[in-house]
C-alpha cells in the first residue's frame, strides 16, 4: 500500500507536468480546461497524501481514525473533487 | 347613448377649444350663370368667372316654445300665431360681411341630409327617450318627419314610462313630449296619474330642474288634452320661488342650497315660469311679471360677441365636464325667452341687432355634425365645405344677381336692393359706383345689377349694399341688418407683352444669346452661360384699360438637376418687369453647383385670369469649383416611403475562431497520458496490490462488489456530464447514486472496520497473553 500510494502520487503529479507542456505548446485558449486538468491532477495528489498519512498506524495524530473511514473521506472527496472538475472542463 | 356622448364629449371639446376667430362656417355660395340653381364653391386657381349672387337670406329668427331647436320649429308657431311678440322675427340680409366673417346660409338640403344621417336609430329605436325627442322634433321642424317611423317600438316604452309610478320627473318630462310628436295611444287614467303626480311635484319642488320638468310636463298635458286639470292651485306661490332662485345679473341658480349660478338654468327658469303663467287659473300679479322682463334684459346685457358679429350666450364660469358649449346655452336662453314673451302680456322689447346677431350665431356654423348640436342647431368644427373664398366677377360679363330667399326657403315681402357704394380696396379713391339700384327680375327671383361702368378696371373692390323693405308695415315684423360691405375681386386678362430672355456679357453688357418666349403657349429655351455672364428676363403687364399692373407674385426659380432651386422675384418699374441675375454674385450661392438648371416663372394674382406658373427652358450653368470651405448645398428631402424601402444588407462578421492545435498534437498527448496511466495500473499489478481485505463471504462480498459499482458508476456519469449532460441532471443522478453509495459504503466499510477491529484485538489478546 505504501507503494501504491507514492506511484499514485508520482503518476498524478506527472501528469499534471504533462498538461502543463501542453498548455505551454498550444497555449491556454481554453483556459478553464488547462486549469481544471491540472487542478484535477494537483487535487488527486493531495487528497492521495492525506488518505496515506491518515492510514500510517505510526501517526500519532490519526491513531483513533479508523483507516477505512479514512478511506471513506478519501473516497468522497474525490468524487467532489472530480465532479467539480467535470463542470470546470467545458 | 355611449358612442353618442363619446362624440358629444370630442365635440364639446373641439367646440369648447375652438379659438373666437376661426369659426368654421367659411362658405363660398356662388352660383353659376349656367345653372343658377346650382351652388358651386370656386376656389382661388380657377380664375374663371362666376356669376355670383349670393344669397339673401331671411332670417325668421324664430323660437319654439318647448324644444331645445331654436331657430326651426316656431316657424310653424309663427305661422299660427302671427301676434305682436314677432319682435323677434328678424329679416337679414345675408350678405358676407367680409372675406373672414361667414356667410349664412339658410337651413337647406344639407341640414335635412345630415340629419338624416345623424339620427339613426339602432333596432328602430333610440337609446334613451331624450334622443327619441331630439330626433322626432328635429325631424319634424326639417320637415321630414315622416322619414323616422319609429312610434311602433317607441309608444311602449312612452306609455310604460307614463304609466309606471317608479319614474322620475325628467323622464316622464320627455315621455311627454315624445308623446306629443307621436301621438301614442293612451288611456286617460295615465295621463290623469301623471299630471297629479307632476302636480304634486311641482308643489314639492325646490330646485330649478324640478320646477322645470315638472310644469314643462304639464303644459305638454294641457296641449294634448285641455280638458285635463292641470291648473295649478298656488301659482303665484311657485312664479315667487322659481323668481327666488334668480340672480341680480339676470342669472339663475339650480337650487336654494347651490351657488353657482349659470345662464343656462336662466333660460330653464324663463321657461318654467311661462309654464306657470299658462298653467295659472287667474292671472299673476303684472309686477312679478314685469320683475321677470327686467330679469330677461339684464340677461341679454351679458352676451357675448364674435367678430363677425353673431352673438351667443355662454356660462361665466365653466364647470368642467357640465359645461355645454355655447350652441347649448344660447339656444336654452332663448327657448325660455321666447316661451316666455309668449305668455306674457304686453310685449318684451328686445333690440333687434341682438336678434340679429343671435341668428347669426345659429345658422353661421354651418353643417351640424352631432346629434345634440344638430338638435340644438349648433355644429362641430369639422367642416366639409371649403373655405371661402369672396366672390368674383368676371368684367366682361357684367350682369350680376343678388338673390334674396329666406332661411326656410319661403320668399321675402317686397323689398329693394341697392348698391350704396363700389370702391376699390386698394386706393382710397372716391367710389366708382354709386347709389345704383338693382332691379328684380322675376324669372329668377334675382336683384340684377345691370352692366358695371366701363371705368372699373380690375382689381379688388368693396361693395356695401342696403336692403329697404318696400312695405313699411314689414318693418315691425322684421328687422333688417342696415348696410353690408362685400369684398368683390373683379377678374380680367391681363395682356404680357414681349417676354424676352437674355445671356449677356457682363463687361460689356453685351447680349450673347436672346430668345423671345411665348408665355402662352409651351416654351422650351436652351441656354447657357458661364460665371461671367448674366441673365435677363423681361417683359411687360398692362390690365385690360391699359394702365400698369402689378402681380401679387412674379417669381423666377432656376432648379438644378439635384433638386436644388433659387427663387428670385421679378421687380418692375411701371409696366415693365426684368430681373437680371448675375452670375458672378451668385456663385456662392448656388453653392457652386454646375450643370443644367430648368428655368420656370410663375406670375399671378387674385384679379388675373391668365395667371401662368410656367417652365421655359434650360440653362447650362458653369460655374468655378468650389473651394475648401465653401457651403454645401443643403440635404434634398427624400422621399419618406424610402425608408420603408428594403435596408442595406448586413454581412455579419463572426469572431474569428480561436487557434486551435492541430488534431495530431493532441492526440499525441493523449496518448502520453494514457500510455503512463496503463503503465501505472500494470506497475500496481506488478506490485501485488493486495486485495486480501476484499470479504470472501457472501454478504459483505455483494456489497463490497456494489460500493466498486457504484464508485464506477459516478465515475461514469461524470463522463456523461462532459460528454452531454448538464449539471443538474447529473446532479439528480449524483443524488441517487451517492445515497446508495452511501448506504453500501457505510455497510462494507464497517463490516470491514468490525473485522480488524477483531483482528486487533485477537492480536492484542494474543500479545498479551499472560501465560508466556
Amino acid at each position: 500500500m505504501w507503494c501504491a500510494d507514492t506511484c499514485t502520487c508520482r503518476f498524478v503529479t506527472l501528469f499534471g507536468f504533462e498538461q502543463v507542456a501542453y498548455m505551454a505548446i498550444v497555449g491556454s485558449f481554453p483556459f478553464n480546461s488547462f486549469l481544471s486538468g491540472v487542478l484535477s491532477c494537483i487535487g488527486t495528489a493531495v487528497l492521495a497524501v492525506c488518505l496515506r498519512i491518515q492510514v500510517n498506524k505510526e501517526n500519532k495524530e490519526f491513531k483513533d481514525l479508523p483507516p477505512e473511514r479514512a478511506f471513506a473521506d478519501f473516497v468522497f472527496c474525490n468524487l467532489v473533487l472530480h465532479l467539480v472538475i467535470m463542470n470546470f472542463l467545458g | 347613448m355611449g358612442m353618442m356622448s363619446g362624440k358629444l364629449g370630442i365635440l364639446k371639446k373641439i367646440l369648447t377649444s375652438l379659438p373666437r376667430q376661426s369659426k368654421p362656417s367659411l362658405i363660398t355660395t356662388v352660383w353659376s350663370q349656367d345653372s343658377p340653381s346650382q351652388l358651386k364653391n370656386y376656389s382661388l386657381q380657377n380664375p374663371r368667372l362666376v356669376l355670383f349672387s349670393f344669397q339673401n337670406l331671411k332670417f325668421l329668427t324664430l323660437f319654439d316654445f318647448d324644444s331645445h331647436i331654436v331657430l326651426i320649429s316656431s316657424f310653424i308657431c309663427f305661422a299660427d300665431m302671427a301676434r305682436n311678440y314677432v319682435r323677434f322675427l328678424a329679416l337679414i340680409l345675408a350678405i358676407s360681411i367680409c372675406c373672414e366673417a361667414a356667410i349664412f346660409r339658410p337651413i337647406s338640403e344639407s341640414h335635412r341630409s345630415a340629419a338624416l344621417d345623424l339620427f339613426k336609430p339602432i333596432d328602430g329605436s333610440f337609446s334613451s327617450l331624450e334622443e327619441t325627442y331630439e330626433a322626432l322634433r328635429t325631424f319634424e321642424v326639417l320637415g321630414i318627419g315622416n322619414k323616422l317611423d319609429i312610434s311602433a317600438s317607441t309608444c311602449p316604452s312612452v306609455v310604460e314610462v307614463l304609466g309606471s309610478s317608479s319614474s322620475n320627473l325628467k323622464t316622464l318630462f320627455y315621455a311627454l313630449r315624445n308623446q306629443r310628436i307621436l301621438k301614442c295611444a293612451l288611456k286617460e287614467e295615465i295621463l290623469k296619474g301623471v299630471s297629479s303626480k307632476l302636480k304634486a311635484a311641482v308643489n314639492s319642488a325646490s330646485a330649478l330642474p324640478d320646477f322645470y320638468h315638472s310644469i314643462g310636463g304639464l303644459v305638454l298635458i294641457k296641449d294634448q288634452t285641455p280638458e285635463a286639470n292641470v291648473l295649478l292651485d298656488d301659482a303665484e306661490g311657485v312664479f315667487r320661488s322659481i323668481k327666488a332662485l334668480s340672480q341680480s345679473d339676470g342669472r339663475w341658480r339650480y337650487g336654494s342650497n347651490n351657488p353657482e349660478s349659470s345662464t343656462y338654468a336662466a333660460g330653464m327658469a324663463f321657461e318654467a315660469l311661462a309654464g306657470v303663467i299658462s298653467l295659472a287659473p287667474s292671472e299673476i300679479e303684472q309686477a312679478v311679471v314685469a320683475t321677470v322682463k327686467n330679469d330677461v334684459v339684464k340677461l341679454f346685457d351679458s352676451i357675448e360677441k364674435y367678430d363677425d358679429g353673431s352673438l351667443y350666450f355662454d356660462e361665466k364660469i365653466v364647470n368642467g365636464h357640465e359645461h355645454q358649449g355655447p350652441i347649448f346655452v344660447t339656444s336654452s336662453v332663448i327657448r325660455g325667452v321666447t316661451a316666455f314673451a309668449a305668455v306674457a302680456s304686453g310685449s318684451l322689447k328686445l333690440p333687434g341687432d341682438d336678434m340679429l346677431g343671435l341668428a347669426k350665431f345659429f345658422l353661421g356654423i354651418g353643417i351640424p355634425g352631432n346629434t345634440k348640436d344638430l338638435f340644438n342647431q349648433g355644429f362641430h368644427a369639422i367642416d366639409s365645405i371649403p373655405s371661402s373664398n369672396c366672390p368674383f366677377i368676371d368684367s366682361e360679363r357684367p350682369a350680376q344677381g343678388v338673390s334674396v330667399s329666406s332661411v326656410l326657403g319661403y320668399n321675402t315681402p317686397p323689398l329693394t336692393v341697392t348698391l350704396v357704394q363700389a370702391s376699390s380696396s386698394s386706393s382710397k379713391s372716391a367710389s366708382i359706383i354709386e347709389n345704383q339700384e338693382l332691379k328684380f327680375d322675376h324669372d329668377s327671383s334675382f336683384h340684377v345689377l345691370d352692366a358695371l361702368p366701363k371705368s372699373v378696371d380690375i382689381g379688388k373692390y368693396l361693395f356695401t349694399f342696403e336692403v329697404v323693405l318696400n312695405d313699411s308695415e314689414n318693418e315691425k315684423v322684421y328687422a333688417t341688418g342696415g348696410k353690408t360691405q362685400v369684398p368683390i375681386f373683379i377678374t380680367g386678362v391681363v395682356k404680357i407683352d414681349s417676354p424676352e430672355i437674355a445671356i449677356l456679357d457682363s463687361d460689356l453688357g453685351s447680349i450673347e444669346t436672346q430668345k423671345k418666349l411665348d408665355l402662352a403657349g409651351e416654351n422650351s429655351v436652351t441656354l447657357s452661360a458661364n460665371h461671367l455672364q448674366k441673365l435677363r428676363l423681361s417683359f411687360q403687364l398692362s390690365t385690360p384699360s391699359g394702365k400698369a399692373f402689378k402681380p401679387h407674385q412674379a417669381i423666377i426659380k432656376l432648379r438644378h438637376e439635384s433638386n436644388v432651386e433659387h427663387v428670385f422675384l421679378v421687380g418692375n418699374s411701371g409696366k415693365q418687369f426684368e430681373i437680371i441675375l448675375d452670375f458672378l454674385g451668385l456663385v456662392e450661392k448656388f453653392y457652386y453647383l454646375s450643370g443644367g438648371y430648368d428655368i420656370q416663372l410663375t406670375v399671378g394674382d387674385a384679379v388675373m385670369e391668365n395667371s401662368l406658373l410656367k417652365a421655359l427652358g434650360h440653362i447650362e450653368l458653369d460655374l468655378p469649383e468650389p473651394p475648401e470651405k465653401a457651403a454645401r448645398p443643403p440635404a434634398q428631402p427624400v422621399d419618406p416611403y424610402s425608408r420603408y424601402g428594403p435596408k442595406a444588407e448586413i454581412s455579419h462578421i463572426f469572431r474569428t475562431p480561436e487557434k486551435r492545435p492541430p488534431q495530431e498534437l493532441s492526440l499525441g498527448f493523449l496518448g502520453l497520458i494514457l500510455v503512463p496511466f496503463i503503465g501505472f495500473l500494470v506497475g500496481l499489478l506488478t506490485l501485488g496490490v493486495n486485495l486480501k481485505n476484499f470479504p470472501s463471504s457472501a454478504v459483505p462480498a455483494i456489497f463490497a462488489a456494489l460500493f466498486h459499482l457504484g464508485i464506477g458508476a459516478v465515475l461514469l456519469l461524470y463522463v456523461l456530464f462532459w460528454l452531454k449532460l448538464d449539471l443538474f441532471m447529473t446532479l439528480k443522478a449524483l443524488g441517487l447514486l451517492g445515497i446508495f453509495l452511501i448506504f453500501v459504503g457505510q455497510r462494507i466499510l464497517s463490516h470491514l472496520a468490525s473485522t480488524s477491529a477483531k483482528l486487533k484485538s485477537g492480536d492484542l489478546m494474543t500479545d498479551f497473553d499472560p501465560a508466556g
